[in-house]
């Protein structure tokens, strides 16, 4: 058994544990504690990443309860690549976050380790209750993460986070009680299993199980009438949170790929292909509301938020055509995007602290102090998320529009797609022109008249504080040099994801696969 | 009993949404906690409703209930305990910083 595996969980939990221990020690202790653990998660994931593209799916059997009893932690090369993004991901954020926020109360790096155990988690279980345990753990650390640096506005929208999310925690367990009730198992290998002999009477009930954890996943993942917490959660929390948070609604993507491939998949029987109808009218109105907010917001942070909004739309309706060539295609747009939104998210910020009589809001201000570096980076960031050539948003945009376009629903899907694009560029050309170019003078009449200054005693940023966000957008570049074999790794995904046996097999053995494929066959 | 135990549930799954759409921070605690222990049984009884079984298989008796979903249920009791103490310390933060108990922030009284 591969022990590697489940370092991505242990390592980030005892650091965690050891960094609550030294809470009264010194920052600095705790910086490099966190920044320690961070890195080894980020080169172990780094590891197996590796081996889930040259190998087989591993598995790692907790307690040795073989499965279907215990719980296990599967490694396939989705979860692989998943872990791999969150782990990078962190380790930049937490890069960014030592300049200064980890400062605005006690505890972030200790909530940061427990944060990326969660996510870490919900990516490499293989259980579904085992699912819920990562998610409260992953939501837990992220409440306490949200409201970190305090605030009136922070407080409320974090407020409505929590809520909503307890609220969902609840109809998970609902969903998952009656699925259990029905086919007596958790792994989600023998669920598929089951789920393929269960009699019709219960189709009823069965497809009510799936659509429930349907709501709950689209709620993490922020679909449309479930996404309103997030501009405000994502808009007002402090930079890093934000730019790791945006790989958290990939978890709801990951799960609903996860979940409605491997159980309610073809295999699914009575509760074959349940969400199918679903998705994609569901992700298209996300991406059209969320590509109006994208537009409408009046601040920044905001807009990016909304534009999460809209990537998850575009994801998940590129995904619900569950073909092949789609869901590579978005496997290849994932990385792009979590990637992009999390350095808009840290520019903004800088942009942010060089403002201060408006802060990111979408006002006319004095000049940015560093206009040339932050004016070049927000406009990289802004190529990139708005999908424009030569950065990594427009070949991944291209690959998805050919991936979907033998689908019915491909009219649909190229047009909202190619909008909210322009949407996009629309809102970022407008915040860039209006925080670069029209700025207001030193002031209206006398002296200072027609002379530009930036705001005294704002801080400098010097060139390990631009670093992250540098980074974040320099993986930009690397996707569109690298773009062959990421679209062959992206294919080798899909493959795996669209052969629901192969996992099925890795888990449970042939004998489960033959037991699959005989009641597929009557 | 299982009349019993599902109009218990629709009950207390009635009462815990009512009280969650108050908008105000204390009903929405009340209710919170109503709907996990609805919950809670939902999950109980996920095994089946069995009395007077044990739940490990013995020798003696020939019918065992299934010891899982007691074991799912013990999980998300304590889950659901520490949410519900951290969503009562936010829901304290909240009335501090924002002088009102209303979840939206609200200051003026048109619940």
């Amino acid at each position: 058994m591969n022990h590697l595996i489940v370092a991505p969980l242990v390592l980030p939990l005892l650091m965690g544990a050891i960094i609550v221990l030294a809470v009264n020690r010194s920052i600095s202790l705790h910086r490099t504690l966190g920044l320690i653990s961070s890195a080894l998660v980020t080169l172990i994931t780094g590891l197996l990443l590796y081996q889930a593209i040259n190998g087989p799916i591993q598995m790692y059997v907790l307690g040795n309860w073989s499965p279907p009893f215990g719980i296990i932690m599967v490694l396939d090369r989705l979860s692989a690549m998943m872990i791999f993004i969150t782990s990078l991901l962190a380790f930049l954020c937490l890069l960014y976050a030592v300049k200064g926020t980890d400062e605005q109360g006690k505890n972030f790096h200790a909530l940061f380790q427990f944060q990326l155990l969660g996510i870490n988690g919900a990516f490499l279980t293989g259980d579904i209750f085992n699912l819920f345990v990562f998610f409260e753990v992953m939501l837990l650390s992220s409440y306490g993460l949200v409201l970190h640096g305090g605030g009136a506005r922070r407080t409320k929208a974090g407020m409505h986070y929590v809520m909503l999310n307890l609220v969902g925690s609840s109809v998970f367990l609902i969903g998952v009680g009656i699925l259990y009730g029905l086919i007596g198992s958790l792994n989600m290998a023998d669920m598929a299993v089951r789920l393929a002999h269960a009699p019709a009477d219960n189709a009823a009930l069965l497809q009510a199980g799936g659509l429930i954890l349907f709501g709950v996943f689209a709620l993490k993942a922020a679909l449309l009438p479930l996404y309103f917490w997030l501009p405000n959660a994502y808009g007002f929390t402090s930079a890093p949170v934000a730019a790791l948070f945006a790989v958290m609604t990939k978890v709801g993507v990951y799960v609903i790929l996860r979940v409605y491939t491997l159980i309610f998949g073809e295999h699914g029987g009575v509760a074959a292909n349940v969400l199918e109808p679903w998705l994609i009218p569901v992700a298209l109105l996300t991406l059209i509301a969320g590509s109006i907010g994208v537009v409408a917001s009046r601040d920044l942070r905001q807009t990016i938020a909304y534009m999460v909004v809209a990537s998850v739309g575009t994801l998940l309706a590129v995904i619900g055509t569950f073909s092949v060539d789609a869901v590579a295609a978005a496997i290849v747009y994932l990385p792009h995007t979590t990637f992009m939104t999390a350095a808009m998210f840290l520019v903004a910020d800088m942009i942010r602290q060089q403002r201060l009589g408006v802060g990111a809001a979408l006002i006319p201000d004095r000049p940015v102090g560093q206009e040339r570096l932050l004016g070049l980076l927000f406009l990289g960031a802004a190529v990139a998320i708005g999908g424009l050539p030569p950065l990594s948003g427009f070949t991944a945009k291209v690959m998805m529009l050919m991936g979907v376009q033998s689908h019915a629903a491909a009219p649909w899907i190229w047009s909202l797609v190619l909008i909210s694009g322009l949407m996009g560029l629309i809102a970022l050309g407008r915040a860039g022109s209006l925080i670069f170019w029209k700025t207001i003078p030193l002031d209206d009449t006398g002296v200072g008249a027609y002379t530009k200054a930036p705001h005294a005693d704002i801080p400098r940023f010097d060139a390990g504080y631009v670093f992250p966000a540098l980074a974040l957008l320099a993986i930009s570049p690397v996707l569109v040099l690298f773009g062959g074999p990421l679209s062959d790794f992206g294919y080798a995904v899909a493959a795996q994801i669209s052969q629901p046996i192969h996992y099925i097999e890795a888990v449970l053995g042939s004998d489960a696969v033959a037991a699959l494929l005989s009641a597929g066959g009557h | 009993m299982e009349l019993l135990f599902t109009s218990c549930m629709g009950v207390m799954i009635a009462c815990g949404v009512y009280l969650m759409l108050r908008a105000r921070t204390f009903p929405f605690v009340l209710g919170l906690t109503l709907l996990g222990y609805a919950v809670n049984m939902f999950l109980f009884v996920s095994g089946r409703l069995k009395t007077n079984l044990p739940a490990v298989i013995s020798p003696a008796q020939l019918q065992y209930t299934d010891p899982l979903p007691q074991a799912l249920v013990l999980t998300a009791i304590v889950i659901g305990f520490a949410m519900v103490a951290f969503v009562v310390v936010l829901a304290l933060k909240a009335s501090g910083e924002l002088g009102t108990d209303h979840v939206d922030g609200h200051k003026e009284n048109n619940s």
